[in-house]
């Protein structure tokens, strides 16, 4: 061990450089795996944060003409149908029918381009929204048309800054509506859109008096929110929604669809698989250079027993064994891959953290990929410094001696 | 002269050299007795040191007997051979052999390390070898920061440290003046006296005349073997090159 060590102290310079290739795989192995692992953690929390179990009904597609266009674009669905949903089918927890629009809102030291929605008490549960200060929308205020409003953080934030909002008069497409309460924070949604950027308010508020529909004609919605409960089959689930609406819209057999019913689990699910492989790659990617690494140590290994042949020859002469010289060379190699590979483990840290401070993408490290990268570093020491260290212990005495 | 230390029957080594097979040696047979200082000569390509590298089990006879100390050698494996080098020779060579970047002491305690010795026990014999080839003070140097002689009496402490049964010297004073040649050859003649068996490789007449037989090889065969009657003390040849050159002991 101390011969090794002394031998690589010796070409301090040639072990550094021959270390580097190991350091920057192992490191880049941690950095990766910390990175994707993270983005996998972010999806999880996020698939968590939007409800594992939710459907989106929306309307079906028109055909203008031959031309189909896209889905939500016929006013098929009704309030109706969502609390039919409701109702109706008890694997449902919430359906929640939702109105949509978007507006310039005005109050508090600004105004704000924002998006509303005209929702039910149901829309909280069914979109897991948590109200932060001030209180909920109640069935009263669904009933009244009550002019009440729900600032999202963002709208919040730029209406009011850090005053509070709650009581204070903000004008939406200058109808005025009293703030009853703030919502809790979400964050970006996984498309990256600002899910705080949204004014909540009664569905029939914005039906009546910022859309300005008309009474009396079918109350349209532009998407229901619905919310299967825990436990229950979502694809059992999905297939009764279908099958009701279909009664409710009078449907044919053999007749398409005049909605659709989305699954955002799966989407989320797609992507988070579409994350691990991606997380998964970047390992390989980077196992590639771990590989890389330890070659350059099998070269230097090659080189020094070329350049130590004369060492060897003397070491034998006073009676080292073939094993005692394959094991100083096999310890040499090792401890250069063992030194990289926790130089390495401190460089993959610190850059984990770095890219975790300055990039602000989500990291997580964990103790597996750590050891991982030891275990390999010292294996891919073992391994390609087995054949130099063969080499040198088959050399003959006399032959070693004599070389030039 | 007590009982033969070394043995060799009808002893042969051939190479393969390019295809061809050239005979280095064809057929030695000779005996050196317990505490003789024998010189092989013969010129270069005579088989001389083919002949060293089998006493040294260095290298493996193509056929023939070679017994050490009563134990038959001709035929041990790798590991066994390396037993045999590690505890009952000591090398010297031409050019000293000396680990570079690596302190007197330690190449000197390099065969212990091969033999399981302790590091403490290690350091205590190598000082006591280095203090009786007169380089006390000069254990922590390494050798490129020691002269010539320095560095063979060095590898001759090394030689020593397993209290081997035979020296093998190949060109000990090859690389070195006269003077210092001297000074190496009295050491040797000096571990002679006490009991030792040294075997010594050269091609100077000079140097030969030290010992007290010379052993001439041609051709891969013993041609000449005969006792010195009187051989030359070499720590008086040193003391007088120094008287001659003034230079101060």
């Amino acid at each position: 061990m101390r011969i090794a060590l002394r031998a690589l102290r010796i070409n301090k310079l040639r072990s550094a450089l021959t270390m580097l290739g190991i350091i920057i795989g192992v490191a880049a192995v941690i950095t990766m795996i910390a990175v994707g692992s993270g983005a996998q953690e972010r999806i999880e929390s996020q698939i968590k944060g939007l409800g594992t179990n939710l459907i989106i009904l929306m309307p079906g597609s028109t055909t203008t003409g031959g031309v189909r266009m896209g889905a939500g674009s016929r006013n098929t669905l009704t309030e109706e149908d969502g609390y039919a949903i409701q109702r109706d089918i008890p694997a449902v927890q919430a359906s929640a029918p939702t109105l949509r629009g978007t507006g310039q809102v005005v109050g508090g030291s600004g105004n704000w381009s924002t998006v509303f929605q005209g929702v039910t008490p149901e829309f909280f549960e069914a979109r897991n929204w948590v109200v932060a200060q001030g209180r909920g929308l109640e069935p009263q205020d669904i009933a009244g048309s009550a002019k009440v409003a729900l600032l999202g953080d963002t709208v919040a934030r730029n209406l009011f800054g850090d005053s509070d909002p709650i009581g204070q008069t903000v004008r939406i497409r200058k109808v005025p509506f009293i703030v009853i309460g703030t919502l809790e924070r979400k964050g970006q949604s996984l498309m990256g859109q600002d899910q705080d950027d949204i004014i909540l308010m009664p569905i029939s508020t914005a039906r009546n008096r910022v859309l300005g529909q008309a009474s009396g004609r079918l109350r349209t919605v532009g998407s229901v929110s619905i919310k299967v409960r825990d436990g229950e089959d979502m694809k059992a689930a999905e297939e009764q929604i279908r099958e009701l609406l279909r009664q409710r819209h009078r449907l044919q057999p053999g007749q398409e669809d005049d909605f659709s019913l989305r699954n955002l689990s799966e989407v989320l699910a797609a992507r988070e698989e579409s994350s691990r492989i991606m997380g998964l790659l970047l390992a390989a990617v980077a196992s590639v250079s771990l590989l890389v690494g330890g070659i350059g140590i099998m070269n230097i290994m090659l080189v020094s027993v070329t350049e130590r042949t004369r060492e060897i020859g003397l070491r034998m002469a006073v009676g080292a064994r073939g094993r005692d010289i394959l094991t100083q060379f096999l310890v040499e190699a090792t401890t250069l891959a063992l030194i990289g590979g926790l130089l390495g483990i401190a460089l993959g840290v610190g850059g984990t953290v770095a890219i975790g401070q300055f990039a602000g993408w989500p990291i997580q490290l964990s103790m597996e990929p750590v050891l991982l990268a030891v275990g390999f570093a010292a294996a891919i020491g073992i391994f390609f410094g087995f054949y130099p260290a063969r080499k040198a212990s088959r050399l003959l005495p006399i032959e070693a001696l004599r070389y030039e | 002269m007590t009982a033969p230390l070394i043995i060799t029957r009808e002893l042969r080594k051939s190479y393969a050299l390019g295809g061809l097979e050239v005979q280095a040696l064809r057929g030695v047979s000779l005996e050196i007795g317990g505490g003789e200082f024998v010189a092989v000569m013969g010129p270069s390509g005579s088989g001389k040191s083919t002949f060293m590298n089998l006493l040294g089990c260095l290298d493996t006879p193509s056929g023939g007997e070679y017994l050490l100390a009563g134990e038959r050698v001709s035929g041990l494996g790798s590991d066994a051979l390396a037993a045999i080098r590690n505890r009952r020779i000591g090398f010297v060579f031409q050019n000293f052999n000396l680990l570079a970047r690596t302190s007197a002491l330690e190449n000197i305690a390099l065969p212990l390390l091969y033999c399981g010795v302790p590091a403490a026990e290690r350091e205590r014999r190598a000082a006591a070898r280095l203090a009786e080839v007169g380089l006390a003070e000069r254990g922590h140097h390494h050798p490129a920061q020691l002269s010539g002689g320095q560095q063979q009496r060095v590898a001759i402490a090394r030689a020593l440290i397993n209290d081997p049964v035979l020296i093998l010297a190949d060109e000990p004073t090859g690389a070195l003046d006269t003077l210092t040649s001297c000074e190496v050859m009295a050491l040797l003649q000096q571990l002679n006296r006490r009991g030792m068996t040294v075997v010594l490789v050269t091609h100077e007449r000079d140097i030969a005349e030290f010992a007290q037989r010379v052993v001439t090889f041609r051709d891969g065969r013993v041609v000449e073997d005969h006792r010195v009657a009187a051989p030359r003390d070499a720590a008086a040849m040193a003391a007088q090159l120094r008287a001659e050159a003034g230079v101060q002991p």
